[in-house]
């Protein structure tokens, strides 16, 4: 009897730490549809603040400068942390290379922020007279984008069955040929998800991203700038937009990666 | 080509790309910033390298070392809230049937994955003045003035709570996950002996996840930047705010990296305190 009250106080606490996590963000989607623009009154249904949104110069630039930073940084995240992942998991086992592979999630962004800043600084300004731009986002977010995939990549590889690849060999397939057809199809959903994540992470990146975007401006940027100088019915929709994408991305990515891996 | 050389050509094929890439954008600017925490300001910004220790005596100032132990705080008030809603939220989704765990894991999670920014925006709009939350308090007529609630240490903690509570509950979950249920039964008898068993028994079995999450969330809320910033409105300073105003407006990087530094350091701390914790524990298991 006491062990079923005890569990409705535990169910009744769940449900409010759900609503704490979810309601500020079902706030600002709410808003960004009400008329009045404010707050604290309910001024009717609008689309009008995305139509804003779409004629802001300044945000819809932003936005694709993103997408491309997104992009870039997600290629090179996947190419180079597919070949770390094989490399972790079938050549060479080293507890001391595992713990360097975590380095780039764990590191404080700041540090990472003003470290990529004085680098490119005194590297790429000072020696070679280059300004900083989107290039030198899209570096600072393959450097943790790498790490991502590769951790996601290896889990995929750790539950692949390598008698799979022998039969393949004992078959008389090439490597190449066996790379191809039997293990790439097989880790694929691996990489999908962790191109999904590095994605994300490059799309909603705020502090690297504004340290070193030099005169670029990224659309957290952008929205950051909006936010200081107050709320705004527009910083709702492009929160709304924002929000949106991440959740559908990551929930495609939780998808592939498989029930018992979404814990990351 | 004899199989050791293949073997090693394989090798460096695959490691080599990833590792180049960070001894370059990673260990190297790492390095780099380090280092400067020796040297000087120049007199127009820029580094000058006379090695000097003056940032350290500097850092030792009452001022900023305020700033370094209001971080620590405001990093410890947002672990300590974070497990204290975190556990039996991780709790509750380990008690249920199979199915249900993965959806609520997910439900919990999520959030985790939109932006900071626009979570931490979020909390704007309902703490201010204008906000939700006074304006509801108000219109019910339980405040006449609105409370500040933003732009105070309160907001800071709350927000940082907010961010990084996913981080908590997921290693408690599996902490937990992993007990007998025979354990989970009498933990969550809430008599006076329940309490007890739980207390001497339940939660010193998933001291691992615990160490975990306060770890998840001190760690990134110590060297935060982005909460502060908004939350605490340039009012409340955490040594993340601090870096920024030293590397943007006052110029002054090496001093930005001596502060830099001691974030590390802090962290370092934290981590060995937490290996110590776990490999006391395992040593009792075993004996």
């Amino acid at each position: 009897m006491r062990g079923r009250v005890g569990g409705k106080v535990l169910g009744v606490g769940f449900a409010a730490t759900l609503a704490f996590l979810y309601l500020p963000i079902l706030v600002l989607v709410v808003l960004s549809f009400n008329a009045s623009g404010l707050p604290t009154s309910w001024g009717g249904f609008t689309t009008g603040w995305y139509s804003e949104l779409l004629n802001n110069d300044g945000l819809t630039k932003a936005f694709l400068n993103t997408l491309i930073v997104a992009f870039w940084a997600t290629l090179i995240s996947v190419v180079l942390g597919t070949l770390l992942a094989f490399g972790l998991e079938k050549a060479v086992k080293s507890t001391g290379l595992d713990a360097v592979s975590y380095i780039p999630m764990i590191i404080p962004d700041i540090v990472l922020a003003i470290a990529l800043l004085s680098f490119y600084n005194l590297v790429f300004t000072q020696w070679l007279g280059l300004s900083l731009g989107l290039w030198s986002v899209i570096l600072g977010h393959a450097t943790f984008g790498i790490a991502f995939v590769a951790i996601i990549v290896r889990t995929r590889l750790r539950h692949f069955d390598d008698s799979m690849v022998e039969a393949s060999l004992d078959l008389g397939a090439n490597e190449l040929r066996t790379f191809r057809h039997v293990t790439l199809p097989a880790i694929t959903p691996g990489i999908v998800a962790g191109a999904l994540v590095a994605f994300t992470l490059s799309l909603d990146e705020f502090v690297i991203a504004f340290f070193t975007a030099g005169t670029s401006v990224t659309f957290p940027i952008q929205v950051y700038s909006m936010v200081r100088f107050g709320v705004t019915p527009e910083i709702n929709a492009a929160a709304t937009l924002v929000v949106g994408v991440s959740l559908v991305l990551t929930v495609l990515a939780l998808r592939l990666r498989g029930r018992s891996e979404t814990t990351l | 080509m004899n199989g050791s050389t293949r073997l090693r050509l394989r090798r460096g094929a695959l490691l080599g790309p990833a590792l180049v890439w960070w001894t370059a954008l990673l260990a190297a600017p790492v390095l780099l910033v380090l280092a400067y925490s020796v040297f000087q300001r120049g007199v127009y910004g820029g580094v000058v390298y006379d090695f000097s220790l003056d940032n350290f005596d500097r850092i030792a100032d009452s001022l900023y070392l305020d700033v370094l132990w209001f971080s620590v705080r405001v990093a410890g008030e947002a672990t300590l809230v974070a497990l204290l809603i975190g556990y039996p939220a991780a709790w509750f989704i380990a008690t249920r049937p199979e199915r249900w765990r993965t959806i609520l894991l997910v439900l919990v999670v999520l959030p985790f994955w939109t932006s900071l920014l626009i979570r931490t925006y979020s909390w704007m709009v309902l703490l201010n003045d204008e906000g939700l939350i006074n304006n509801g308090l108000q219109s019910l007529g339980i405040i006449d003035e609105p409370l500040s609630l933003l732009y105070n240490e309160f907001a800071i903690v709350l927000g940082l709570t907010y961010g990084y509570l996913p981080l908590m509950i997921l290693p408690l979950y599996a902490a937990i996950e992993r007990l007998s249920p025979e354990l989970r039964e009498a933990a969550s008898d809430l008599g006076a002996s329940g309490w007890r068993a739980f207390l001497t028994v339940t939660f010193p079995l998933t001291r691992a996840g615990v160490t975990a999450g306060c770890i998840f969330v001190f760690v990134p809320s110590l060297g935060n930047f982005l909460v502060p910033d908004l939350l605490g409105g340039g009012r409340e300073q955490m040594v993340g705010n601090l870096i920024q105003t030293q590397f943007l407006k006052a110029r002054d990087w090496p001093f930005g990296a001596t502060l830099a530094l001691a974030i590390i350091a802090l962290m370092t701390i934290v981590l060995l305190i937490q290996a110590w914790i776990n490999a006391r524990d395992r040593t009792r298991e075993v004996a």
